[in-house]
């Protein structure tokens, strides 16, 4: 990991078009070049970074026994989590990435599939992130409301989509996650309206990603996670991942995390949706403008055209 | 204790049109005991990656093979074409982990010996001296994100050596039709982590200390006699 990204510093890098997801549909030119002197507001103070922190669970490293070991926490947060958040820290420090979020450098840097090398460190803090949120000591469970409803929907039943998630969660060969995500679809295209604008667009689905990808990159709302490195579950399971994975659902899983995320999903669909109304009849006033700019022109011509007579 | 691997035919169903055969494939014997490499690489790593992980990929090969053998009788193509991921995975999971096995061997049977004769010579000659070798091995299996190997092979067209990595469970030709493995390192999280834990880099020094060159310079003097 430090080797591929030593080699990769010092050399210019172009990121290509970024799709319009969270910027204002600007194509810029990116260029991430280690070293190079960015504006910064220097006060009295000196630079201003913003430098990615190292979160800790929200509950002590041993709350989740026997389920899931103090051990594997020492090494899984303390040990690959912490080298992750260092590791990027240390390949942005200097460069454009050094004032963007966390998200914003894992979009940036995804590059439409053409990585950069911060990505993988990125991507993994967030995903390690949202690891330990989605679990909590007491888990597992069904959840209620609305989000099973949705489960209901989208899956047949509860159990339909345990069973997606385990073997989603199964089948990610070598390292990975499985995720259920919140999809509303959306065409990504500056004056096009999604053609099918019914709610059966506002989807639960189950999805897998292999080594650091996550579902933010495909635009999705991601809702709850299982973490399928090896070294998510080998002190506890050794080889029996389906056993880990089951243990997560039964006993980890918080669906008190998922249910926030699931209204904050929607929340941002809904504004999405807004915006794109707006946009739709900004555009449909100017076309209507245009048409009669057209049409006067038109006119006048006849008009001439008749004098030449 | 000879390597053998065992080998069954099974015939899957007696069809009119004398349906060959389907040869599955069963976990080689290691050359070793499970100890014989400590403390390069623990006893419970070895158990496990042999009887588990080996296993498994041998299990869920012939599994994938049953099916494709039914698919193509079927001609169901569709089939035929989505099973290709799960024999590339399980089918090179047992591939190269057959060759990792051989590439290993106790200290005391020329394990950690380097290679003398044309392999010793050519690592020389291409990479400066074995420890450079060794170095850029190690620095490119520390850098592979995820699951994989790194490998050492020699390319039988050019009669030269190369170093390359695989994702997941690739075999070295995925990179190079002519690629011919000698040497491969399996970098899962699996080979190291009950030992070594997150630090991969000290996996990879030690391992080097059991490696046995007498397989790889058998290879290499197949392919560039």
């Amino acid at each position: 990991m430090a080797a591929s990204a030593a080699a990769a510093i010092g050399s210019p890098l172009k990121c290509g078009l970024i799709s319009s997801q969270g910027f204002s549909g600007s194509t810029r030119s990116f260029l991430w070049r280690k070293n190079e002197k960015r504006n910064v507001r220097k006060g009295c103070r000196g630079v201003v970074t913003a430098k990615i922190d190292l979160r800790p669970p929200p509950y002590s490293l041993d709350a989740l026994e026997p389920h899931m070991s103090r051990e594997t926490f020492e090494y899984h947060w303390g040990k690959h989590h912490r080298a992750y958040v260092d590791n990027l820290n240390k390949q942005i420090v200097g460069t454009e990435l050094d004032t963007k979020t966390l998200e914003d450098i894992i979009l940036l840097t995804y590059n439409k599939g053409d990585l950069l090398p911060p990505f993988n460190n990125a991507a993994q803090v967030w995903n390690h992130d949202f690891f330990w949120e989605s679990m909590k000591p007491g888990g597992g469970g069904k959840p209620s409301g609305e989000l099973l409803e949705l489960i209901n929907r989208d899956f047949g039943s509860f159990e339909g989509f345990v069973n997606e998630f385990k073997a989603a969660a199964a089948t990610q060969f070598g390292s990975g996650w499985a995720w259920l995500v919140y999809k509303a679809n959306r065409l990504n295209v500056g004056n096009a309206v999604n053609p099918l604008p019914s709610d059966e667009d506002k989807k639960l689905v189950v999805v897998k990603s292999p080594n650091a990808v996550n579902p933010l990159v495909w635009d999705y709302s991601p809702l709850l996670t299982i973490d399928v490195w090896e070294h998510a579950y080998y002190l506890d399971f050794q080889n029996r991942r389906p056993d880990y994975i089951s243990t997560f659902m039964e006993k980890l899983v918080s669906w008190d995390a998922v249910n926030s995320r699931l209204e904050a999903a929607k929340a941002r669909a809904a504004e999405r949706e807004e915006e794109e109304e707006r946009k739709k009849t900004e555009y449909e006033d100017n076309q209507a403008d245009l048409d009669a700019r057209e049409m006067y022109l038109e006119s006048s011509d006849a008009a001439d055209d008749s004098e030449a007579d | 204790m000879a390597l053998r691997t065992l080998v069954t035919r099974k015939t899957l169903r007696t069809l009119p049109l004398g349906f060959r055969g389907l040869q599955t494939f069963s976990l080689p014997d290691l050359p070793y005991d499970y100890g014989a490499l400590e403390p390069a690489i623990s006893g419970d790593i070895m158990q496990i990656h042999h009887q588990k992980h080996h296993q498994a990929y041998i299990t869920n090969y012939n599994k994938a093979l049953e099916q494709l053998d039914g698919a193509i009788a079927k001609g169901d193509a569709s089939t035929v074409v989505k099973l290709q991921s799960a024999i590339k995975f399980n089918g090179g999971g047992h591939v190269n982990h057959s060759i990792f096995w051989k590439n290993l061997a106790p200290i005391r049977e020329g394990g950690g010996e380097p290679p003398k004769g044309s392999l010793g010579w050519a690592i020389d000659n291409h990479f400066g001296s074995i420890d450079a070798l060794i170095q850029k091995m190690n620095a490119e299996g520390a850098a592979l994100q995820g699951s994989g190997w790194v490998w050492l092979g020699v390319d039988k067209e050019l009669k030269r050596l190369v170093v390359e990595t695989t994702a997941n469970q690739d075999p070295l030709v995925t990179k190079g039709p002519s690629l011919v493995p000698l040497l491969g390192i399996d970098v899962w999280e699996h080979a190291y982590y009950l030992q070594y834990k997150n630090v991969r880099p000290d996996y990879l020094k030690n391992i080097w200390k059991v490696i046995n060159w007498k397989y790889a310079s058998e290879v290499f003097e197949k392919e560039c006699p």
